[in-house]
């Protein structure tokens, strides 16, 4: 099924540039669209749209939607210090993971103790079969993520009690995508036109939590996927529900994503987790944003395993302004460190490091300078 | 305390500051200080040396003895350098079965026997169970001088040859090791590029054996030797459908994925059709292809640049850090 | 990351709720414990090793239409 080619087709992409700016033409203001996703943000730039976009006076913002960067700083130290710290430990996540900056550096360059060792893996059963073949290792698997990731973090803590693994614990940073919506809308630093929503968490979670995003403050948004042609479906709807003016949640990867979302991974986060406030990197504490293992699954709770007492303030290391970048108000280009002190091979924060940070797209795909 | 941390290891940033600010001022001399893939040494004499501790010994497409032999063959070659005589140096960790041994040493005698070239002294070292890992092999080779890599001859409209397609090493150690549940039909490209020897007597301008790192990176380092931008097209560069899903599914760029076995080469526009049709003759070549160019009117000195199959021009950098370690 | 690759099932063991995924003859292991019923031959998108939704195949035929037709129009 080699279908994606033909989302990425030249002559379709051209013509739906081409609709945007004739639809954009009779809306008199600007139009601002952020793309919540990181992935999306990838997509916007690794084909060029963005600069095509804009031709057509649009123009779009990256949002929060980098797990391994918005996870504040204090995580991420106390993943170098259980490794570091701790005999016979082996601390397995996905590969970004390893090379976020921290005020202790990065678990890259930290030097685990004896016996102990970083591991990167794919998928976080990855993790779960390293606790069943090394039992005499402590097996942590750092795992971070949205609704796309978090129900898979789920099925890992109750395959491990059903096993009744004793080795085996997850040092957890797991985000909900509504919450900081509700806080970036709320504090209106930004000014937007409308949201292009995550495709993969909404394949998860449905339609319905976006809906207070039209119904309490009158926004447009788009369940959008994640090929060139998907995104620039997605503008079109956006700007048809602004000239309309019936903001509400469509629908443009209907190929994956149902309105009810998977009722089987929803059922399985409400069994083994439950919601927290979680403090973001530079958006802060925001109510309800995280969730947390059930009392019943402290066991496989690293926190609670290994008595953690993590404290995150969600504070960029001096000079980064990662933080802005989440909340849409910096522009990667316009951050002092940007492509000078920061740049992929050595990066000041988050955002530089993981395949979906704001500032990692841009540098990666900046074209030549004319 | 400072310690000794994997990503020293692993290609970057860090390697390279290692050894332009340790390695080099500690011992300096001008052989060494051309950082070369193999030093010129008085006499018209090449000489290397290399490591090797890949994690599997043995995975589809080759083992680390036929690694050790073409890895030190192919710096030689890449460096203007007829190889002919190797060092083994053998790091056994006690407890490796004999069996292993054995195949090893039978594949490094093939390998060197392909590659034209005799091992000619060697050392044994056995360590204790788990202060090694089962076995590691330093290769060092000597060579005759029959050319210097001529990078200040380079002028835009040279051509850049890929001599076959990119990644299947490092797809097939990830796929031996059962990394990433991933399950793929490859077979290691690891070969002796001997067979591109010839060009050097051809006009060939400077030609790297693509590593550690990968195409981007190797070529980017290529931009700092020449006043020149490089452009080299994504549609031209050849890839194994198997390097293509996996590169997709996990979301890695073959661009920057290890080959053992492929080199890429400049050479003069004028040549470009008559070499690549004679790479093409030879099995490892069969897939050679140009895939890009020396730049005159598109960029600036020192950028590399990609024309993705989009249409669009994007910067290419050099390898950031490996996330794959022990793949050679 | 979200990478948006629809793949075939070709091996499940009902016990464990795990399998593989087929793209392009590179085959990966995959869990399939957060969709019911998957069958051997459904195209599912896979997120970190972990099918998340099953692909509805008409409905991927009528975006590309859409797309199609857009295309045509211009």
């Amino acid at each position: 099924m080699a279908r994606t080619n033909e989302f990425r087709d030249k002559k379709v992409i051209g013509a739906l540039l081409a609709r945007i700016a004739e639809n954009k033409r009779s809306l008199p203001s600007p139009c601002r669209i952020m793309e919540v996703c990181g992935t999306h943000t990838m997509t916007v730039h690794r084909y060029g749209l963005q600069s095509m976009l804009e031709k057509a006076g649009i123009e779009m913002v990256s949002g929060p939607g980098c797990p391994v960067c918005i996870t504040p700083g204090e995580v991420h130290e106390a993943a170098i210090r259980l490794v570091t710290e701790n005999e016979n430990v082996i601390l397995a996540t996905f590969g970004d993971m390893t090379r976020v900056p921290t005020h202790l550096g990065s678990l890259q360059n930290a030097v685990p103790a004896k016996g102990s060792a970083v591991k990167i893996v794919y998928s976080p059963e990855e993790s779960l079969d390293l606790a069943r073949q090394k039992r005499n290792k402590e097996i942590v698997f750092f795992g971070v993520g949205f609704e796309t990731t978090i129900p898979s973090i789920a099925v890992m803590a109750k395959a491990a009690a059903g096993e009744e693994l004793s080795n085996y614990s997850i040092l957890s940073a797991l985000w909900l995508i509504p919450p900081p919506l509700r806080a970036i809308l709320e504090s209106g630093e930004v000014k937007l036109s409308g949201f292009l929503y995550p495709g993969h968490v909404s394949a998860i979670i449905g339609q319905e939590p976006y809906a207070f995003v039209a119904r309490e403050f009158g926004f447009p948004g788009v369940i959008a996927g994640f090929e060139p042609g998907d995104i620039l479906l997605g503008i079109i709807s956006i700007l048809d529900q602004i000239r309309e003016g019936r903001p509400r949640v469509a629908n443009e990867y209907t190929r994956v994503v149902r309105p009810e979302g998977n009722p089987v991974a929803q059922a399985l986060m409400r069994e083994v987790l439950e919601p927290k406030d979680a403090c973001w990197r530079g958006l802060g504490v925001i109510p309800g944003s995280g969730l947390k293992f059930k009392a019943e699954y402290s066991a496989y709770d690293t926190e609670v395993k290994h008595d953690l007492r993590i404290t995150a303030r969600g504070i960029d290391l001096p000079g980064c302004r990662c933080g802005e970048v989440l909340r849409g108000i910096l522009p990667p280009s316009r951050c002092p460190l940007f492509a000078k002190k920061c740049t992929p091979e050595s990066p000041c924060g988050p955002c530089m490091v993981s395949f979906e940070g704001a500032c990692l797209v841009h540098y990666k795909y900046r074209g030549p300078k004319s | 305390m400072k310690k000794i941390s994997l990503e020293l290891g692993s290609g970057g940033k860090s390697m390279r500051d290692f050894i332009a600010r340790t390695i080099v001022p500690a011992f300096k001399n001008p052989m060494l200080a051309e950082l070369l893939d193999a030093s010129h040494l008085p006499g018209r004499i090449a000489f290397t040396t290399d490591s090797y501790v890949v994690d599997p010994i043995f995975f589809p497409g080759g083992d680390i003895g036929k690694l050790a032999v073409n890895g030190t063959v192919n710096d030689l070659v890449v460096s203007g350098a007829v190889p002919q005589y190797i060092s083994l140096g053998l790091i056994l960790e006690e407890g490796l079965e004999w069996n292993a041994l054995e195949k090893i040493l039978r594949s490094l005698k093939a390998a060197a026997s392909r590659a034209r070239v005799e091992i000619v002294a060697g050392d044994t070292k056995v360590v204790k169970q788990g202060q090694g890992d089962k076995i590691y092999i330093n290769t060092s080779g000597i060579g005759k001088v029959i050319a210097k890599p001529r990078p200040k001859l380079i002028r835009p409209g040279d051509k850049l040859i890929l001599t076959g397609t990119l990644g299947e090493h490092s797809l097939a150690i990830l796929t031996a090791r059962g990394d990433f549940g991933l399950e793929a039909r490859v077979q290691s490209d690891c070969a002796p590029l001997t067979f591109l020897l010839p060009f050097w007597k051809n006009g060939l301008l400077w030609m790297r054996d693509i590593t550690r790192g990968g195409l981007a990176t190797i070529l980017s380092e290529l931009t700092e030797k020449i006043p020149y931008p490089l452009l080299i097209e994504e549609d031209e560069i050849p890839l194994s459908k198997a390097v293509q899903a996996a590169s997709e599914l996990l979301g890695i760029d073959p661009l920057y994925l290890a080959c053992e076995g492929r080199a890429v080469l400049v050479v003069p526009g004028e040549k470009t059709h008559d070499v690549l049709a004679r790479i093409k003759k030879n099995p490892l070549g069969r897939k050679a292809a140009i895939i890009g160019q020396v730049e005159g009117k598109i960029g600036r000195p020192g950028e590399l640049l990609l024309r993705t199959s989009a249409g669009g021009l994007r910067l290419l950098e050099p390898l950031s850090s490996e996330l794959l370690p022990r793949i050679c | 990351m979200c990478l948006a690759i629809p793949s075939m099932v070709i091996e499940i063991d009902e016990v464990h709720r795990t399998g593989k995924i087929d793209y392009l003859g590179t085959k990966v292991k995959t869990n399939f414990a957060l969709l019911d019923d998957v069958r051997i031959g459904d195209w599912v998108i896979v997120h970190a090793g972990f099918a998340i939704s099953r692909l509805d195949e008409e409905d991927a035929q009528e975006t590309l239409d859409l797309l199609r037709e857009i295309a045509e129009k211009s």
